[in-house]
Order: structure tokens, then C-alpha cells, then sequence
């Protein structure tokens, strides 16, 4: 017995060490690319221009263009992750269990992928060519209803413009996320809340919803992420005259406003604090929620 | 239980309109450049543009060098965190999480900050070294992605029993890894690839800010100069995400169908 | 007047039809138990009692109401699903106590009713368990406890006991049969397994291609099949090909040896070749003893299976197999050994004529 355990101990290298070099080249990656970048920004904020430590930066954020560009981002990442999932989970709850044609579903899986990637520059085009002040639906609207939606106060470059904008990736992300979570719920659920006399509303008060609520509240916040991080749309739609904080980061770092390298790293860290914080609580939240889960 | 089903009809179809209307208005806007006739004279000028061909030639180069290390970093540690060292696999995750934490311009900016002319790495005083750091930035903008296309292919083909089989040959890992496992997740590599492709193309905030000339650039000039073509643009860029979508569902359709039988 | 009626019931899914125009009464307090292959339409047959389906045609009575029309949460019925489907974001407790809870009970009236039902089924302490936290016979316990606590006036299960193993399936369906006794219920009971249906119904309605093919005890089912069927379906049979030589006093040749049947042959003449059935168990072999039927042939094949042991005979075409128990002071025969197969008259069960 002891002879083989050694032969096959001499024959089979120790694969530990091995093992471990394996995983190095992602450790050191994402040191070097993610980890030790945001941790050098976030040390950066607390420095003055000579390396001491200071909390003047993160005192200098209280200036109005600032708070305001992070009010502006949060509500419409928060209006857009809202719109997104409400949207989005109606269409998924309609493609899973609308009784519809089996062939809808993988078309708009499909179409849901390739939209909730089309975002970026190219979306900003798109929404210009539809709903800028010569798209082809503003001028369809003004010459069939005979309604100027911009003289009605609607503006593409605005709070609600960008939002609208947004919920193009937005709810495709949604329907993709949350399609297979309400696909994993048991139509024995439903039929066994059923005969036990509750209606359909009571099935999704009591049953679907707290089952369906991690993934809900997760999808929720990585649609805020994404849209609280996203500049390329908004960058592109309106320059820079729209005050969020992506934006004012973007000039910041280009050197256009404020010339002090250190704010601009209280800007990040407190970019970072937001989406982390979320994630934070989506984690605590689903620990508590998830007690029934293996 | 006979249900009407107007309900979700309507849900979907005002979905569609949502999706297409923006759609086709973009490509009649791209039709319109010639004064009073649909001409697709906006895509002979783009096509045209020895800047289009430039900048979008930089930006496929440097998304295929993102997929390729992106696949050198991903498919070895998701293969040894499944079959070795599975109690790293909440630290794995929680990283290749963090990139749709933090946002891509807060890294670009560390990264400016690390990489700078006077720091101990300075990758972005040559242009070599610039291009470098935006392709380990796209890869980590991909990780999230990447990561979970190949972990999920490595756990639908049974990893320890092919690993089992080749190791009883006599393979060595480097072998094992290569000739045996990445043959079998290719459908999976595939897919991240092509998302990340997609995702990459265009751009813009760290392309722009590491000053290398992208499409993702390239897009918000002519957005910021032009009427017609960036209609144009939109319509191409669309194709091409299309394109990359389509080809996983072609890869990843085929092969479950395959499996199904 | 029977507790639940089924009228000429008949489902259609798209152009086919599912099931045939079923018709049943079953008693209160009485369990019944459907059996048949898989795709006979048992499930459709619940599912519409249930109100999850919709009958194409025909009525579904409980209690003397027409309920054909009313929807699931409207007509008091218990259900256990074959996949236990307990919702596993709630405790144990307030799974059993969701239909109290719908239905706007007091608290105090659904924490008494839980504990009640808890220990009706012997698994008084995991009240707060989450399902997955259970074995999955515990689970189908709970399941039970949570469609009776309703105090349900029909109860369903369907196939409640496929996806538990061989051991626990004998445990529970005893228990299952010991609750429905002690609280009364009329119960339906679907399953494909025969002994399960043969153990515990007070009834069992054998069904075939969305049709019954017999309604009866589970001693007359077994004993007296009336269709080639049932007889096939429940339990093993032997199948021999005869003919009648005389069919007054029921002689019949089976590859040319002459036996006797009780049992009527049901208008057949002379040289006409009928089906016969033999139950494994009937045979003996050994020694002609008077009055009974005798067949000779050769040992074809021993299966010794440890308490038993099955014999296969061949007669010329015909083969049967029996089994004897095993005997540690005697040998098995040996293959090739001619035999004596002896059975009772009673024993012949007369099926349909074969198709030719
Ligand atoms: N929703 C449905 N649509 C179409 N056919 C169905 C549906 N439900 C059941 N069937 C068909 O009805 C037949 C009986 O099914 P079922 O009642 O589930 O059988 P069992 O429970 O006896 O195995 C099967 O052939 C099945 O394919
Ligand atoms: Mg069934």
C-alpha cells in the first residue's frame, strides 16, 4: 500500500505548485489593471498635489456643478435602471409565460442581445436621427398630429432625452437577466398556490415575487452601474453641456476645468463609493433574503 | 385555464416598436444626403473616408489582441478554479465582477494616473506602450463576460474526467489545457470573443482619453462635424454588433442542437 | 350518490383527443386509484378534476355542485405533485399554512392547524426548516400535509412517490393510505405502478389510450381482468394459445395436452384458438395432484433470484415461466429436466381470441 501511494506520489507530479503559477498571470492582470488603479485613485483622494495626506479634496466636492452632476447621474442611472426593469420584466413575463408563439422568444433573446450591446456613440446617432429636432419621429409626429414634441418642452439633450435614450440597452438587458429567472419558476408553483385557493396576485405576492426578488434587485442595480458609468451616449448626444458626472469626470481628466489632478480623484472615489455602496447593499440584501437558498 | 392573451401581445409589440422605430429612422435619416432622393451616398462617403478604414483597422487589431489575452488570462485560471482550487472561486468572481463595478472611465483614469510618463511603468510615453494599456483595458472591460462564457462551457463538458483521460496518456498540462480542454470550451471562447468584439469596437471613453485614434473616436468626431453620416455610422455599427451576436447564436445554437440529438 | 362524478369527460389538445369520454363515480371517503402506461391520459384526467385543464366536453361533479366550470383556487381540492413543488422561500410551517393564510384565517386557528398536520405526519419539529433542508420523502410528506391542511374536500396526487427511492416508496405509501383512512378523504391516486395501485386502493381504474378499460377492487382487477389489457397490464402473466375442443365443459389443448377450465369461454366453438392466462404464481410443479390440470414439459431456463426462483417451462409453443421459493436443502432443477406444470382449474383466465 505505502509503495504505491509513493509510486504514484513520484509518477504524478505535485500538481500544487503548478496549479498556483496557473492562476498568476490573472492575479497579477487584474492587480495590475484593476485592483492597484482604483486603489491608487482612491489613495489619490486623500492627497494633496505633494503626496500629503489631506481631506480637502473630498471637502471640495461640495461645490454646486459637482453635487449637482452627481444628483443628475444618480436620478437618471436610477430612472433608467426603473424604466428598464419595469419594461423589461413586462416583456420577459410576456416571452416566458404570455401564451405566446414559441418563436418569439428566441427572436427577441436575439434582438435583446444585440441591443443591449448597441449602445455607446452609435445609440446617440440613432436617437438623433429619431427623436432630435429633425428625426425622422419628431417630424412624423409634427406633420401627422401636427405635434412639436419640442415645443411641448421635450428635448433630446435633457434629463428625459438621455433617460429615453438609455432605456434602449436598458430593457433588452433586463428582458436577457431576467427571462431565465422567471423561467426557473415551477409551473407546479403556480398550480399548487392555485388549488390551494390563491389567486394569481397572491401567487406572485406570496410565491414568484420573493423568489424572483434577488434577481430582480440585482438586474436593477447592474442596470444602474451601467447606465451611472456610461458617457459615450451622453458624451456624444451632448458634448459636454450635460452636467453628469461621467461627463464632468471627462473633462476634468482632460485637463479642461478645474486643473487639480486630486479632485479629480475625489470625483472617482466618489463614483466608486456609489456603485460599490449599491453593490454592497444588494449583497447584504440578498444574504438576508436568500436564507432558503442551498 | 384559457387566458386572452392581449396582454402580452401588446407588451411585446410596443417592445418591438421601441426597438425597430429608432431603427428605421436612423437608416431613412442615412438615406437622406442627396438632396431630395434616398441615395446610400452617406455610406460610399463613409466607406470612402480613409479615416473609417484607419480607425476601425486600429480598433479590430486591437479588440482581436484583447480577445487573445484575454483568452490566455481567463480559460487557465477558470479551468484550475473548477478542477484544483475551487476555494478561490469566490475571489475569481468577485474580481472579474469589479470591472461592471467600477466604471471604465474611474479605471482609464487610475490607469492614467499608474502608467503615467513619470511613473515607474510609463506605458504611455511610447505609442506602442499606449496601445499596450488600452488592450488590457478592453480586457478587463471584457472579463466580466469572457470570464462567465468560459467558466459556463468548462462546466458543461465534464473538465476532470477529460483531464483524467489525458493525464492517464501522458500529457503535460500546457498540453492538456491547450490541445484537450480549449478544443472542447472553443464554442464558449468563441462567444466571449465575439462579445467582446462587440463590445469593443466602439469604444469611445478610454480610447479617447488614452488619445489613440479608435472608431469609438472616430464616431463622436464625425457625430460632432457631420449631419448624414453619422446615420450611416449608426446603421453599420448596428450591422456589426448584429453580426457578432448572430455568430455566437450560430456557434452556440449549432452545438446545442448537436448535444440535444 | 357518489361524491365526485366524472360525465362522458373528454380532452382534446389541438386534434387529438386525449381522453375518450371517461366516465366515474367515485364514494365518499374512497380511494381510487388510476393506473396505466405512461401517456394514457391519467394525468389529463386529474389535471381536469384539478381545474388546470379544461374538459373539451363533459361534466366534473363534487359533492353533487358541477364544478366543471369553476377555476382551481375556486373548488377546495387537495393536490401532491410528483415533484413535491413546496415553495422554497418559505419555512415548512408557513408552507402548510399557506392556504389557511389565503383563505384569512386567525393566526392562532393556522398555528394549531400546522401543528396538527405536522404531526399527522410524523415530522413534528421542522416547522422552520426550508424545504431544501428536508430529504425528499420528507418533503412529499410535507407536501400531503400541506394540501390536506385545507381541509380539502377531494384529494389529488399524482404519481407522489416516482422520485423517491425504492425503500421510502413502500414506507410512504402506507402512511399515505394510513392518513387517508384516518381522516376520510376521498382521495384520487394516479399512478403507473401496479403494485402501488394494488396495495392501497379501495377501487382502481385501469386506463388505456385515454379510455377505461376496467373499474374495480383490486382483487377483481387482478383476479378477474376483463380485457386482455388489464389482464397483461397488472402483474405478470403467463400467455398461452389453445384451442377449444369442447366448449360446454370448458376442455381446451394446449399444444396437444388436454386441461379443463372454470371459467366461461364466452360463446366460442370448437377449433376456435383462444388466449389463455396463467398467473406465475398458480403454477406449482411436481406431482400431478387429482382434480387439477397438468401440463408436461422441459426446464428451460433457471433464474435463481434468491428467495426465488423462477422457473421458465416450454411446452412445445407454448413457454411459461413460475416461481418456486428457494429451498437451502434442495437444488434448483436443472435446464433440460422435464417437469410436470400443475395449476387449478379456476386458475385460467380466458383473455380475447388472439388476432391472427
Ligand atoms: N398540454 C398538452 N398539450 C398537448 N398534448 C398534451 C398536453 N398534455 C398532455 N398531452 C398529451 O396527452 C397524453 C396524455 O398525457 P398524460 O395525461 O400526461 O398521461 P399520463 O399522466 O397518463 O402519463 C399524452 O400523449 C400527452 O402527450
Ligand atoms: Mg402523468
Amino acid at each position: 500500500m505505502a509503495e504505491t501511494a509513493a509510486e504514484l506520489a513520484r509518477t504524478r507530479p505535485r500538481p500544487v505548485p503548478l496549479t498556483w503559477l496557473g492562476v498568476v498571470p490573472f492575479m497579477l492582470f487584474a492587480l495590475m489593471f484593476l485592483i492597484v488603479p482604483a486603489t491608487l485613485l482612491m489613495i489619490g483622494a486623500f492627497q494633496d498635489p505633494q503626496g500629503n495626506f489631506t481631506l480637502q479634496n473630498i471637502a471640495n466636492l461640495n461645490q454646486p456643478t459637482i453635487i449637482k452632476a452627481y444628483r443628475t447621474s444618480i436620478a437618471i442611472s436610477a430612472a433608467s435602471a426603473f424604466g428598464g426593469a419595469l419594461i423589461g420584466f413586462g416583456i420577459a413575463y410576456a416571452v416566458a409565460l404570455g401564451h405566446v408563439p414559441r418563436w418569439i422568444r428566441p427572436t427577441m433573446m436575439t434582438f435583446s442581445g444585440v441591443a443591449s450591446n448597441f449602445a455607446g456613440v452609435p445609440l446617440a446617432f440613432a436617437f438623433m436621427a429619431t427623436l432630435g429636432r429633425t428625426g425622422l419621429v419628431t417630424a412624423l409626429l409634427t406633420s401627422i398630429f401636427g405635434i412639436n414634441i419640442y415645443r411641448y418642452g421635450f428635448n433630446l439633450l435633457s434629463f428625459g432625452g438621455l433617460t429615453l435614450t438609455y432605456l434602449y440597452f436598458q430593457i433588452p438587458l433586463m428582458i436577457l437577466i431576467m427571462t431565465p429567472a422567471i423561467d426557473g419558476l415551477k409551473r407546479e408553483w403556480r398550480e399548487a398556490s392555485a388549488i390551494l385557493g390563491a389567486s394569481t396576485w397572491q401567487y406572485w405576492r406570496m410565491v414568484a415575487f420573493p423568489i424572483l426578488w434577488p434577481s430582480l434587485l440585482g438586474a436593477f442595480l447592474l442596470l444602474f452601474a451601467n447606465a451611472f458609468g456610461a458617457i459615450a451616449t451622453a458624451y456624444a448626444l451632448t458634448g459636454s453641456s450635460l452636467n453628469i458626472i461621467t461627463i464632468l469626470l471627462f473633462a476634468q481628466i482632460r485637463g479642461d476645468v478645474l486643473h487639480d489632478p486630486n479632485l479629480g480623484y475625489a470625483l472617482a472615489l466618489g463614483m466608486i463609493l456609489i456603485t460599490g455602496l449599491s453593490n454592497g447593499a444588494y449583497i447584504w440584501l440578498r444574504s438576508r433574503s436568500e436564507r432558503w437558498m442551498r | 385555464m384559457k387566458r386572452p392573451v392581449i396582454g402580452p401581445w401588446i407588451t411585446i409589440i410596443l417592445g418591438t416598436l421601441y426597438f425597430l422605430v429608432p431603427l428605421i429612422a436612423t437608416f431613412e435619416f442615412s438615406l437622406r444626403m442627396k438632396r431630395g432622393v434616398y441615395s446610400f451616398e452617406a455610406y460610399r462617403v463613409v466607406f470612402g473616408d480613409p479615416n473609417f478604414q484607419a480607425s476601425f483597422t486600429y480598433s479590430a487589431v486591437i479588440a482581436i489582441a484583447a480577445i487573445l489575452v484575454g483568452v490566455l488570462i481567463v480559460v487557465p485560471t477558470a479551468y484550475i478554479v473548477q478542477l484544483k482550487l475551487p476555494r478561490l472561486r469566490p475571489l475569481v468572481e468577485f474580481i472579474t465582477l469589479l470591472p461592471l463595478v467600477i466604471p471604465a472611465i474611474v479605471l482609464v483614469f487610475g490607469y492614467l494616473r499608474m502608467y503615467n510618463s513619470s511613473s515607474w511603468l510609463p506605458l504611455t510615453n511610447s505609442v506602442r506602450g499606449t496601445d499596450f494599456l488600452l488592450t488590457c483595458a478592453y480586457v478587463t472591460l471584457a472579463l466580466p463576460y469572457m470570464y462567465r462564457a468560459v467558466d459556463t462551457g468548462l462546466r458543461a463538458i465534464d473538465i476532470r474526467t477529460l483531464t483524467e483521460a489525458a493525464q492517464s496518456l501522458g500529457s503535460s498540462w500546457p498540453r492538456i489545457l491547450f490541445q484537450v480542454i480549449l478544443p472542447n470550451v472553443r464554442v464558449a471562447v468563441l462567444s466571449g470573443a465575439f462579445l467582446t468584439f462587440a463590445i469593443v469596437i466602439g469604444e469611445f471613453t478610454m480610447a479617447s482619453l488614452l488619445n489613440r485614434p479608435a472608431f469609438g473616436p472616430y464616431l463622436q468626431l464625425i457625430g460632432a462635424n457631420r449631419a448624414y453620416e453619422p446615420a450611416a455610422l449608426a446603421i453599420i455599427a448596428f450591422i456589426i454588433t448584429w453580426a457578432c451576436m448572430g455568430l455566437i447564436q450560430l456557434f452556440g445554437g449549432g452545438r446545442q442542437r448537436a448535444a440535444r440529438r | 350518490m357518489s361524491f365526485l362524478t366524472l360525465e362522458s369527460l373528454t380532452k382534446t389538445f389541438g386534434n387529438q383527443t386525449t381522453i375518450h369520454g371517461i366516465d366515474l363515480a367515485v364514494e365518499r371517503g374512497e380511494f381510487v386509484s388510476f393506473l396505466g402506461p405512461s401517456g394514457c391520459g391519467k394525468t389529463t384526467t386529474l389535471r381536469m378534476i384539478a381545474g388546470f385543464e379544461t374538459p373539451t366536453s363533459g361534466t366534473i361533479k363534487i359533492d353533487g355542485k358541477d364544478v366543471t366550470d369553476l377555476r382551481p383556487n375556486q373548488r377546495n381540492i387537495g393536490m401532491v405533485f410528483q415533484a413535491y413543488a413546496l415553495f422554497p422561500n418559505m419555512t415548512i410551517a408557513d408552507n402548510i399554512a399557506f392556504g389557511l393564510k389565503v383563505a384569512r384565517k386567525s393566526s392562532a386557528e393556522i398555528a394549531a392547524r400546522v401543528k396538527e398536520m405536522l404531526e399527522l405526519i410524523k415530522l413534528p419539529h421542522i416547522g422552520d426548516r426550508y424545504p431544501y433542508q428536508l430529504s425528499g420523502g420528507q418533503q412529499q410528506r410535507v407536501a400531503l400535509a400541506r394540501a390536506l391542511a385545507i381541509k380539502p374536500k377531494i384529494l389529488l396526487l399524482d404519481e407522489p412517490l416516482s422520485a423517491l427511492d425504492a425503500k421510502i416508496r413502500i414506507s410512504l405509501r402506507e402512511e399515505i393510505r394510513a392518513v387517508q383512512r384516518a381522516l376520510g378523504i376521498t382521495t384520487i391516486y394516479v399512478t403507473h405502478d401496479q403494485e402501488e395501485a394494488l396495495s392501497m386502493s379501495d377501487r382502481i381504474c385501469v386506463m388505456n389510450d385515454g379510455r377505461i378499460e376496467q373499474l374495480g377492487t383490486p382483487f377483481e382487477i387482478y383476479n378477474y381482468p376483463k380485457t386482455r389489457f388489464v389482464a397483461s397490464f397488472v402483474g405478470t402473466l403467463n400467455i398461452l394459445n389453445g384451442q377449444v375442443l369442447d366448449s360446454t365443459s370448458g376442455r381446451l389443448s394446449i399444444d396437444d395436452q388436454e386441461i379443463v377450465t372454470a371459467r366461461e369461454l364466452g360463446g366460442a366453438s370448437a377449433g376456435d384458438t383462444l388466449s389463455l392466462a396463467l398467473r406465475p404464481e398458480a403454477l406449482s410443479i411436481g406431482h400431478a395432484n387429482g382434480g387439477s390440470n397438468n401440463l408436461s414439459g422441459t426446464i428451460d431456463e433457471v433464474h435463481f433470484l434468491g428467495s426465488v426462483v423462477r422457473i421458465r417451462v416450454r411446452f412445445k409453443d407454448n413457454v411459461v415461466s413460475l416461481d418456486t421459493f428457494n429451498r437451502p436443502h434442495s437444488a434448483p432443477p436443472e435446464r433440460g429436466q422435464p417437469v410436470t406444470v400443475n395449476f387449478t382449474r379456476e386458475d385460467i383466465l380466458v383473455l380475447d381470441r388472439p388476432a391472427i
